[in-house]
């Protein structure tokens, strides 16, 4: 049994500090009601209120508390202490402009997020009731849909540490994925297409570093591997059709 | 941090809360073409309804025979015929037509071999009015809330709503008549103070669950909406009605849902009996949450609970077929081993009562307008001023929920408060607060901010709590609530004089959680004053003093006002459509 937890956590606040620091805190386990990093961060907090993070529901669910956990993306929530050792190392999630702490901006990722679309585009049925939706079609939005937008995986990709305004990230392709798949979409064309080009979907250099993280176990690489091959299906399609119409 | 002067921004309608109810409402307002604001203290997919598990009710009969007038049958009897009929109505009439449109926009339901939707069974669903036990949950899995919260979000962004995120609502801003202009917020990056104008305010701001110790919400559930309210003298309808859940998980109060005993799970106690069959033979585990949370709770005081402080109950669900696991509860199982490190698969996961939601709320009719009750007992409106969602009480829960109502509610009266915004706001006249006026709303802010007051919020947060659930938990008696009344009445007065030690301008959390327990403490006062006066046991209200129903005196909803009195408004039979179900002992 531990008796403290020593954290080490970046602090910046812009309005009074020139660059950010590192500060270490002892918390006396007795403080911690629970057995996950939020549990000591908010006894933390109730000693130092000025440490600034976000976190709402506790349950790993609302995506609030993405945050670099001893060098890896992860929500604070769903970690638990005893795999952390005895030193916790805590930064903002990587590459994100920070406002306060361990808060960023999360706009460009959410500004990716929305560039795909990110809302079904279909006809509903004319009988008024619910599309049809076969166990085996609806299966396939299984591992995309439960995506609670946490940015760990994006904020884990080296592509989109240089790219963050040209390549939607792995976040931002998973629910493009998710739409592309539904049986009662029909804009997957013009889905495919929009993801044309050298950066919205193609900086992906399958580097895997977004599934290694994904808190809810999802994989946002193996998403954007079978958007691809959509998209090459759909390029030899056409060619084939414009080879046949020649 | 500079706050002596406010910036000032104008809509027709701002809407305050991104969850469930706000987003469905704003839907419907931003394609009216109105001048539309959402304002969230979280961005909108963090909302509090992305929790919600278990799904969302509609007689749709995709497995033969339902009628929605079975689901308001079960509706009324589950509220302890507290809920008020015209509402219920409605929003049973309404339920299928408004999750067809929810399939429409996108929302991922579980499915049927035939491709319908599929439906599980929930606690209190019925046939035939009280029969056999009724299919009527629609549920994406286990994670109904999310793909519902996700769907909505996603089909505001197709129509360009206009989102303020993370700005926080301190009050509302009052004329001098008592009609609503808007509200004052702070944009929490910057630590800007503006006034937001508008025609019409929507509430929309969700439950307060964080008044107790243990509970299933979201560190944000401070019932910011409901204070807001009570602060202008308009009280709170039956405030002594919280939900218990029966299954929050031991320890972290992470909630493990009722659909865990509609795919077939049960409870046990420590000598491995499925007690529920002795309480309720007829609908035993399925029973309504209030009853399930008794029965709980009484193996528990008569020392038939389970662990080394025989402090919980256990619910088993190992019997289930091992693809339920997969298709239907993933999320359970997950939470399950993640958080107390149980495989339910194999073993029983530990759980008790928990607070889990607000029955009661801001008085509102079924178009979201507020209501006070005058002297002489007649409803008056309060103009510019709306309330939906769970921080609402229209009623249709009256003194108990029943499991998956509460996502109903949320899309069947936020689409309902749209539409009548949009039919009726042009007849709306603006109401022009005086500088004065838009000051007041800002006060609290500024108190805050003074040096040397030197109550501390850690200290005073964790007795509230503790008094709520000491003395107003499931079980209560009027020597205890005497006692944590007049300890809340002291705390209450503390609360004015928090201080804060963050000087910040950049988001400052301090400040907004002092803010928000400001608001829990006047929620936590209002249902203390509530559950004090109300000598019956009703829904979730049981009184160890006033074990019965008394439908003379208390068949009435309870008005808990600020300054400490209670009033008492009726219950509404006014139903359209079919005859009003007739008051009648339940089971208890
Ligand atoms: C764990 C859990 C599981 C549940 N499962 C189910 C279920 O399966 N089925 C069911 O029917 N019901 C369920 N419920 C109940 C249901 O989820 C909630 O009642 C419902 O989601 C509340 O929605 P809402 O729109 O009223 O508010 P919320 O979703 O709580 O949203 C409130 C909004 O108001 C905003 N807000 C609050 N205060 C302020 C302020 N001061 N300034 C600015 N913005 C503010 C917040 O930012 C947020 O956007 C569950 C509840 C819990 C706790
Ligand atoms: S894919 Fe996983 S890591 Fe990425 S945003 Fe979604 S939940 Fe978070
Ligand atoms: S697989 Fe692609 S998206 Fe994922 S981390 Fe690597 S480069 Fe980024
Ligand atoms: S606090 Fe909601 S995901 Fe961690």
């Amino acid at each position: 049994m531990i008796n403290n937890y020593t954290l080490s956590i970046y602090r910046y606040n812009p309005e009074t500090d020139k660059k950010p620091r590192m500060q270490s805190l002892e918390v006396d386990s007795s403080e911690v009601k629970g057995i996950m990093l939020l549990d000591l961060l908010k006894a933390a907090k109730d000693h130092d209120p000025t440490i600034t993070f976000r976190f709402s529901c506790g349950a790993g669910i609302c995506g609030s508390d993405g945050m670099n956990i001893n060098g890896r993306n992860g929500l604070a929530c769903m970690t638990q202490l005893k795999t952390l050792g005895d030193k916790i190392i805590l930064r903002p999630l990587p590459g994100m402009p920070v406002i306060r702490d361990l808060l960023v901006d999360m706009n460009l990722f959410y500004r990716q997020y929305h560039s795909i679309k990110p809302y079904l585009q279909a006809e509903p049925p004319k009988d008024g009731k619910e599309h049809k939706q076969s166990i085996s079609q609806r299966r396939q939005l299984d591992g995309l849909y439960e995506c609670i937008l946490c940015a760990c995986c994006s904020t884990a990709c080296p592509s989109w540490w240089w790219n963050p305004d040209k390549f939607v990230g792995p976040a931002g392709l998973l629910w493009a994925c998710r739409f592309i798949v539904d049986s009662r979409d029909m804009k997957e064309s013009e889905r495919l297409e929009d993801l044309e080009g050298l950066y919205r979907l193609y900086r992906c250099r399958g580097i895997m570093n977004c599934a290694s993280v994904c808190p809810k176990g999802l994989n946002p690489s193996a998403a954007i591997a079978s958007v691809r091959e959509r998209m090459l299906k759909k390029a030899l399609g056409k060619q084939s059709y414009d080879e046949a119409n020649q | 941090m500079i706050m002596n002067d406010f910036k000032a921004r104008e809509f027709d309608v701002i809407v305050v809360g991104g969850g469930g109810s706000g987003l469905r409402a704003a839907h419907t307002l931003s394609q009216s073409g109105l001048k539309v604001a959402v304002v969230s203290k979280v961005f909108p997919l963090r909302s509090h309804t992305v929790s919600a598990q278990g799904g969302i009710n509609a007689a749709l009969g995709n497995y033969g025979d339902d009628q929605w007038q079975w689901h308001m049958y079960d509706t009324v009897v589950g509220s302890d015929f507290l809920g008020d009929q015209d509402a219920i109505e409605l929003m049973c009439k309404e339920a299928p037509e408004t999750i067809i449109e929810l399939e429409h926009m996108g929302l991922p339901f579980s499915r049927n071999e035939d491709g319908t939707i599929y439906q599980r069974s929930f606690g209190g669903q019925t046939l035939n009015f009280g029969q056999e036990v009724a299919h009527r949950t629609c549920c994406a899995q286990d994670r109904t809330g999310h793909a519902l919260l996700h769907t909505l979000y996603q089909q505001n962004v197709a129509v360009a709503t206009n989102f303020l995120n993370e700005w926080f609502a301190i009050d509302l801003v009052v004329d001098a008549n008592g009609s609503v202009a808007g509200v004052s917020a702070i944009e929490m990056a910057t630590g800007e103070i503006v006034f937001l104008k508008a025609t019409a305010t929507v509430l929309a701001t969700g439950g307060g669950g964080q008044i107790f110790q243990s509970n299933t919400n979201a560190h944000i559930c401070t019932g910011d909406g409901m204070a807001m309210v009570f602060r202008q003298n308009i009280g709170l309808q039956d405030m002594e009605m919280w939900q218990f859940h029966p299954t929050g998980l031991l320890g972290s109060g992470i909630l493990i849902s009722e659909g865990t005993r509609g795919e077939g799970g049960y409870l046990l106690n420590s000598n491995g009996e499925r007690f529920m069959c002795d309480y309720a033979p007829h609908l035993k585990d399925l029973s309504c949450r209030d009853v399930v949370a008794r029965c709980s709770m009484t193996e528990i005081r008569e020392g038939r609970g389970c662990g080394p402080d025989k402090d919980h109950v256990l619910l088993k669900l190992s019997h289930l077929d091992p693809e339920v696991f997969i298709e239907k509860l993933p999320g359970i199982t997950q939470i399950a081993m993640t958080y107390v490190g149980v495989d339910p698969r194999k073993d029983p996961i530990p759980v008790v009562p928990t607070c889990h939601y607000s029955m009661g709320g801001i008085p509102c009719n079924y178009h979201g307008q507020v209501l006070t009750v005058d002297h002489d007992g007649k409803d008056r409106k309060v103009p510019g001023l709306f309330a939906i969602g769970e921080c609402a009480n229209v009623s249709v829960h009256g003194a108990n929920r029943l499991g998956a109502n509460s996502l109903l509610d949320l899309v069947v009266l936020g689409r309902a408060c749209g539409r009548y915004l949009q039919e009726n706001i042009q007849s709306f006249t603006a109401v022009n607060p005086s500088h004065s006026d838009i000051e007041r709303a800002f006060s609290r802010c500024k108190n805050l901010k003074k040096p040397s007051q030197g109550i501390d919020a850690v200290k005073l947060r964790k007795e509230m709590k503790k008094i709520m659930q000491e003395d107003f938990g499931v079980f209560r008696e009027h020597a205890s609530m005497e006692k944590g009344l007049k300890r809340l009445e002291v705390l209450r007065t503390m609360s004015k004089k928090i201080t804060i030690r963050d000087q910040s301008a950049i988001f400052n959390t301090e400040m907004f959680n002092a803010l928000e327990l400001q608001n829990l403490i006047e929620v936590a006062y209002a249902t203390a004053i509530a559950a004090f006066s109300r000598q019956e046991s009703r829904g979730a209200h049981s009184r160890v003093d006033y074990p019965d129903r008394d439908d003379k005196k208390w068949l009435k909803h309870s008005i808990a006002n600020a300054d400490g009195t209670i009033q008492k408004r009726s219950v509404s039979k006014q139903t359209k459509f079919t005859a009003p179900i007739e008051t009648a002992l339940r089971e208890h």
